[in-house]
């Protein structure tokens, strides 16, 4: 039976259909899919994790007891992983160990745009990366047997487009799910430097013959079309460009296995063309590995490593075709995200802006804090970096940056790695104000639950950290919580904190407005009378809110009501 | 049979994931390769969005460039402007004329154009066009205004009713589809 399924939730199938027993992740576009979809499989044991490297350790934990396991991120999460990620290479695994790891080129949902296959070189762990559903699934799969087969971990590495496209995949049978015997096995996996020398001879080894593996395996495809004029070496979504643009003028090396990289087929292959061209998105990783190897290609000095390949590009850059087509006669107004008509982030940062002070910011749907007209954030970084760099802000410029300074954190990134950084301020010390933006959920990806919702991935009831005692336990004695559509209380909080002698928390807490269980009010009227065009009510930048022929409307299918605006309008030209 | 392009553009919220669940089950039953492709994420709250939808013999690239879409959907008329470039010479453009303001308008810095449906037309470009959001009213649930522009955008595609309509029965939970059969007929007949 074949079905149109998502990248990720073939990604889901593959671990279902591969045995996997064990699921554990952190959420972050675009890779937030497999795991939601893997939940919907009882056979598995899935969860959210505090953060990803939590998360890869629970799952190298599930397959040093002999059952194949998961982990699932995106490209930034495996940094925080990272640590697990190079002993797993030393330690291996006993059942095998598949992670998803999602880049982002492009960056349509991320701060950087890392390329995650250094990870595998630098933890010299092995890779594969599919290039569509079908293959995602397979990939997956046959990542369980490589990971037994070579003692090691698997990263499959997707990309948006490949996480995010939907195409036709084959359902097959559950197979492989047996617990493998537990052994205790010190040398193997207690990674003391007397035995992590060993391992790592292990781990060269190891590297030799699944490079060897790479000239002959089902991951790596030569397709020789009768009379190419060139030949082209790919792996991943840039294969179907490739394929799109260049169709039968070329002949193509496919390369799923993408760390190791294998010499010898490479070599076969480039030797039986004039031009052999490289063709990968970001970095130049099968390219330089061509060069070492002394294979003449070319690669980035025609295409660029910032952002992603397409079709148009390539065909432009190989073929010299530019495609014909027209634009819109005028200047289009760019559309930029917004935070949601009703977000209770919205009065916080208000009175952020108002106060004027310095934010430093974090990971998640407030990031948007930072747009016009509200332009309430001075960093973004890295989860739970608002926290720590505030704390180093306070440091550099004294008291007077802590009496006019404050972090944003959110609550599911104040679980992940914000909770350290607020341990450090009162370890070491600093008058520093941080608002933890607990509105329930881990909003930007999609509304995932996280240890403070009550909730667990399944939906099911589950324990939910108290932030209030946990603040207090972790060495803050001033912790207050305020409501978010209360712009008055939140103003007289944040002044009150930043006066304050000693570090504070304040909980700015409201469920987001766009969960199904928060109850909207109808949607709020203008007095036309009372009304004068002022804009005032414009600066909260809210989507459903204009001013039209000098009057201000409100969009009634976007309103829920919170009354932001109500309160901004000193005329009370807004009610309901 | 060569690729066929189809884009479906709007603003985030407005309810492109059951338009391209639709178009994409309707595609399956005639036989075609498919891939659908949409970003999640940040441009999901409020931000232009645009969902991807290809099909023929066999398809490469999920994503579909400048010049090559033989159909654009647009939820919003100035989503139907701002993606002119990617529509195909040729190719037909199917929106709603519902308006909505993005955040530059509201804060007074960039303007709204006016007509835009007439200077698109004006441009030589084919648009077909309603009011999918007052026809969704009409059959009381604004949500269903993407049904409506499937309604329309059917009559370009040229498959058999019969498809669109099993493929709303397996899309559309029981209790909406009476309601959303309806608006696909108002769309159709628009």
């Amino acid at each position: 039976m074949k079905k149109l399924m998502l990248g990720n939730e073939a990604f889901a199938r593959g671990l279902y259909e591969g045995g996997c027993k064990v699921a554990s992740s952190y959420p972050g576009t675009p890779s937030t899919e497999v795991t939601e979809e893997v939940a919907k499989y009882d056979e598995i044991y899935s969860e959210w994790a505090p953060n990803e490297k939590v998360a890869l350790e629970v799952a190298l934990g599930a397959s040093i007891a002999g059952a194949r396991a998961f982990c699932g991120m995106k490209h930034v999460g495996l940094n925080v992983a990272a640590d697990p990620l190079y002993t797993a290479g030393y330690t291996g695994v006993n059942g095998g160990l598949v992670i998803c790891v999602a880049d982002d080129p492009g960056m349509h949902s991320s701060q950087n745009e890392q390329d995650s296959r250094h990870h595998a070189i630098a933890s010299k762990v092995l890779m594969l990366e599919p290039s569509d559903s079908d293959e995602v699934k397979e990939f997956v799969k046959q990542g369980f047997e490589l990971s037994e087969k070579f003692d090691t971990p698997v990263i499959v590495r997707m990309t948006t487009r490949v996480a995010h496209s939907q195409s036709a995949v084959e359902l097959c049978e559950r197979q492989g799910d047996e617990l493998k015997a537990y052994e205790k096995n010190a040398a193997k996996y207690v990674t003391l430097p007397a035995n992590a020398r060993k391992l790592h001879v292990t781990v060269e080894e190891r590297l030799e013959k699944a490079a060897q593996y790479g000239n002959d395996c089902p991951f790596n495809k030569v397709e020789i079309n009768e009379g190419a004029q060139f030949g082209v070496i790919t792996s991943g979504i840039a294969y179907q460009y490739s394929r799109e643009a260049l169709g039968d003028k070329a002949s193509y090396l496919k390369l799923g296995l993408v760390n190791p990289l294998p010499v010898d087929i490479i070599r076969d292959f480039a030797e039986k063309y004039e031009t052999v061209y490289v063709i990968e998105e970001l970095d130049d990783i099968i390219e330089t590995h061509c060069r070492k190897n002394g294979i003449k290609v070319i690669g980035k000095e025609i295409f660029s490593k910032i952002g992603e390949l397409s079709q148009t590009i390539i065909a432009e850059k190989i073929l010299g075709k530019t495609p014909e087509f027209d634009t819109f006669s005028e200047p289009v107004p760019v559309r930029p995200p917004v935070m949601c008509a009703g977000c209770p982030h919205r009065g916080l940062f208000y009175c952020l802006s108002k106060l004027k002070v310095t934010v430093t910011g974090d990971i998640g749907c407030y990031t948007l804090g930072a747009a016009a007209p509200l332009s309430a954030m001075d960093t973004t970084i890295c989860m739970g970096a608002s926290i720590s760099a505030l704390h180093g802000f306070n440091k550099a410029r004294g008291e007077e940056s802590e009496r006019k300074s404050v972090a944003v954190i959110g609550d599911s990134t104040f679980m992940h790695s914000g909770m350290t950084g607020l341990v450090n301020i009162a370890y070491n010390d600093s008058n520093s104000t941080v608002i933890i933006l607990d509105n329930s959920i881990t909003g930007m990806t999609g509304h995932q639950q996280n240890p403070t919702t009550g909730k667990n991935l399944k939906g099911d009831p589950a324990y939910a950290v108290n932030l209030e005692a946990l603040c207090h336990a972790l060495g803050i004695n001033r912790v207050r919580v305020v409501d978010p559509y209360n712009m008055k209380e939140c103003e007289e909080a944040i002044k009150e904190e930043l006066a304050a002698d000693e570090a504070s928390v304040i909980i700015s807490r409201r469920p987001c407005a766009l969960l199904k269980y928060v109850q909207h009010k109808p949607a709020l009227k203008v007095n036309e009378d009372k009304c004068v065009g002022c804009k005032m009510c414009l600066k909260i930048g809210c989507p459903a809110l204009s001013v039209h022929n000098g009057k201000a409307v409100i969009d009634a299918t976007q309103c829920v009501g919170c009354g932001i605006c109500t309160d901004m309008c000193k005329l009370g030209a807004i009610g309901e | 049979m060569e690729t066929k392009s189809i884009m479906i553009v709007g603003v985030g919220g407005q309810g492109s994931l059951l338009a391209s669940r639709l178009i994409g089950n309707v595609l399956l039953s005639q036989g075609f390769d498919v891939k659908v492709s949409e970003v999640h994420g940040m441009s999901q709250r409020g931000g232009s969005v645009v969902t991807y939808v290809k099909y023929g013999d066999k398809v490469y690239s999920p994503v579909i460039e400048k010049g090559e879409a033989d159909i654009i959907i647009s939820f919003e008329a100035l989503e139907a402007a701002r993606w002119v470039s990617y529509l195909k010479k040729g190719g037909h453009i199917v929106t709603s004329t519902q308006q909505l303001d993005p955040m530059p308008v509201i804060q007074g810095v960039m303007q709204y154009p006016e007509d835009v449906i007439g200077k698109m037309k004006a441009q030589g470009i084919d648009v077909l066009s309603c009011d999918a959001l007052s026809l969704a009213l009409s059959v009381g649930n604004a949500k269903a205004s993407n049904v409506v522009l499937m309604g329309l955008v059917s009559t370009k595609m040229g498959f058999e009713d019969k498809y669109w309509q099993q493929a709303l029965e397996s899309c559309v939970p029981p209790k909406f589809l009476e309601l959303n059969k309806k608006a696909f007929e108002l769309g159709k007949n628009a």
